[in-house]
């Protein structure tokens, strides 16, 4: 499902409530036939939310960020493990041994992205993931998405452009100011 | 919700931020400093008599330990909050509390903990007996948690608001006000011989009354600031 | 008014709210004047002078009642302040904004009261006894409420932000007063205490409850009027609103 607009059009804030960060002032959402306000932490296991901001540590590797908010998540990952994520990536080399601050725009993108490598959970909430992504990442996230949407994963995301993903049902929202 | 998960959350989220401390020693270094300079100035202040300083010293030493924590909460979930980190946070699985309770631990590991440690040291300055720095130490290390724990919930209250460093000030200060008074009246009276465990039992009750609702606060005004 | 049959849930709309808080208070306004005024007159004319303190203790007939009234608003701003967080209620929140500035200001009136009485009887202006300086202390609070409502610029943060805050810190204002009690205790020489009041006769409580009564009718005008200030300022996008404007 796509959700797509002008900017300030919505986007981020839809996506927002999808989460449940913000509560709406009218109305409920529901998931699997139950209000997320009473599911809370049921419906935040089953989801996984990448925002504008990156929500990496500048001082940390991209592999001490991954395995921290794993392990926050709750759902904790090995040094291993993380590597491997980001050297899905497009990251591996040494930029896993550099600071994030060290980090170019884009590849502090696939850093953030590189939780979608690590763990499965069905529904994928992501907020212009395709900004400052070269083609080469763009495409393995593609991939990622397609894979993801086979093994029978939901994905919601707010894109200014076309997302070529075969589905069994692809939406697309076109949010108008 | 499992118990392992949740201690792993509650050790994933302090590994960080100390790793995040020690990446950056000067937030460190700068509490402790600041301390050591406050508690210098009073002395300036009143006259280096020994008798007024051995008055003093216990309050003294007691506000400029809760001056310096209250100078460090501004830290406790800026940083988070501008990068993205904190919704994150609101969106685990485990607790919220939880997370809230391994930030307060790692906030008090870098600026409680040195001020316990220095306390002594300072107190030296201020002409207390060696029984007095000890009843020093021991109630800064019983208060100076509550004072992270309760810090807290300003720090979550006030995210992202202009000047809020201000106002974290006057948010927390009546919050901070009867461990200050159970904590300087406790050297204080052992310093008089009256004996210091009253004074330390409600150091010791205050630090589990904060430990049982401040968290839950803090969550509270967390969520709120994120929305 | 058969209360039964009043959906009360119908008040937890804003336009609900403002007609209703309109139509009350020139009751209470009315009854504030009328408890006022007798409770001065019997606190000024009518209860005898002391024998120790003169015509001065007369104060004390604003300044506890002042002081029971700060405490009592706060306890009754944390209220509205839990009724809003947990029924996502914004009439109640709008009520814990009004009623904070009266709290605060009986809060003062309380610590000027003090000073005034304290500088005839012993001499100074300010005595750190438990009332006074639990009285400060709770100015703080009340300060730290309406400052931390106004920083905040998104109205739905700022309102339940500052809930939160008045319900933390309704649970400090008695470990306030019991460990302000407590150090006063501890060091002595607090020869002077302002909780040791005069010997009461029955006329001088009288006048003291009715002081209370009068300044607790008051405040529930005066934070009823605030509260439909507050209604127009915040709603005045609505359609509601505009008419009321035209009409």
């Amino acid at each position: 499902m796509s959700v797509m607009g002008e900017n300030g059009c919505g986007k981020t804030t839809l996506l927002r409530l999808l989460c449940g960060l913000t509560a709406p002032e009218h109305g409920r959402i529901y998931w699997q036939g139950r209000d997320i306000s009473q599911l809370k932490e049921l419906y935040f296991a089953q989801l996984t939310y990448i925002g504008h901001r990156n929500a990496l540590k500048d001082d940390l590797t991209p592999a001490e960020n991954l395995r921290a908010s794993t392990h926050i998540a709750g759902s904790g990952i090995s040094f291993t493990a993380a590597r491997s994520a980001l050297d899905a990536v497009g990251l591996g080399g040494n930029s896993h041994l550099l600071a994030t601050r060290l980090l170019s725009e884009g590849q502090k993108r696939r850093a953030a992205l590189a939780r979608l490598w690590c763990c499965e959970r069905p529904l994928w909430v992501l907020d212009e993931p395709f900004t400052a992504l070269d083609a080469y990442a763009a495409q393995i996230l593609r991939e990622r998405l397609q894979e993801h949407v086979k093994n029978g994963g939901l994905v919601v995301l707010a894109t200014h452009q076309e997302v070529d993903v075969e589905a069994k049902s692809v939406g697309q929202l076109r949010l108008a100011g | 919700m499992n118990r392992s998960g949740m201690l792993a959350a509650l050790r994933g989220i302090v590994w960080r931020d100390l790793l995040l401390a020690l990446r950056r020693r000067s937030d460190v270094a700068t509490t402790v400093f600041f301390f050591a300079i406050v508690t210098s100035l009073f002395p300036l202040g009143v006259g280096p008599e020994p008798v007024v300083l051995r008055t003093i010293g216990p309050g003294v030493l007691w506000v400029a330990a809760l001056l310096s924590c209250m100078l460090s909460l501004g830290r406790l979930f800026a940083a988070d909050y501008l990068d993205g980190v904190l919704e994150q946070m609101v969106l685990t699985p485990e607790p919220l509390v939880m997370l809230v309770i391994g930030k307060a631990f790692a906030h008090w590991i870098v600026a409680g903990l040195p001020v316990v440690l220095l306390s002594p040291l300072l107190g030296l300055q201020f002409g207390l007996g060696s029984d007095s720095l000890g009843v020093m130490a021991l109630s800064l290390l019983l208060g100076t948690p509550t004072l992270s724990l309760i810090g807290s919930i300003a720090a979550a209250l006030t995210l992202g608001v202009r000047g809020s460093s201000l106002l974290i000030a006057l948010l927390v200060l009546p919050l901070f006000i009867p461990v200050l008074i159970f904590g300087a009246g406790a050297v204080t009276s052992s310093a008089s011989g009256i004996g210091a465990e009253a004074h330390l039992s409600l150091l010791g009750a205050s630090l589990v009354f904060a430990l049982a609702f401040a968290p839950w606060a803090t969550a509270a005004a967390l969520r709120i600031a994120v929305e | 008014m058969e209360l039964e049959r009043i959906n009360w849930f119908r008040f937890s709309s804003v336009q609900a709210v403002y007609p209703l808080a309109g139509t009350l208070i020139p009751w209470f306004a009315a009854l504030a004047m009328l408890c006022m005024t007798a409770g001065l007159y019997i606190g000024l004319f009518a209860a005898p002078t002391d024998y120790q303190q003169g015509d001065a203790y007369r104060i004390i007939f604003v300044h506890v009642p002042a002081a029971w009234m700060s405490m009592f608003l706060y306890v009754v701003m944390a209220g509205w302040a839990g009724l809003g967080l947990g029924l996502n209620a914004r009439p109640s929140l709008m009520m814990a904004q009004a009623v904070a500035p009266t709290g605060a200001m009986f809060t003062f009136l309380a610590l000027l009261t003090g000073a005034l009485w304290g500088k005839p009887t012993w001499g100074t202006w300010w005595v750190w006894d438990a009332r006074l300086t639990s009285e400060l202390i709770l100015l703080f609070q009340y300060l730290g409420f309406i400052l931390l409502q106004a920083a905040i610029d998104d109205r739905r943060r700022a309102d339940r932000a500052s809930a939160v805050l008045a319900l933390v810190g309704v649970v400090n204002v008695p470990i306030i007063y019991y460990s302000v009690r407590w150090w006063n205790t501890l060091h002595q020489g607090a020869s002077v205490s302002m909780t040791a009041t005069p010997k009461m006769a029955a006329t001088m409580v009288t006048a003291m409850l009715l002081m209370a009564l009068g300044f607790w009718m008051y405040s529930i005008a005066v934070t009823l009027t605030r509260m439909r200030c507050v209604i127009l300022e915040r709603e005045r996008q609505t359609s509601w609103v505009q008419e009321m404007k035209v009409s």
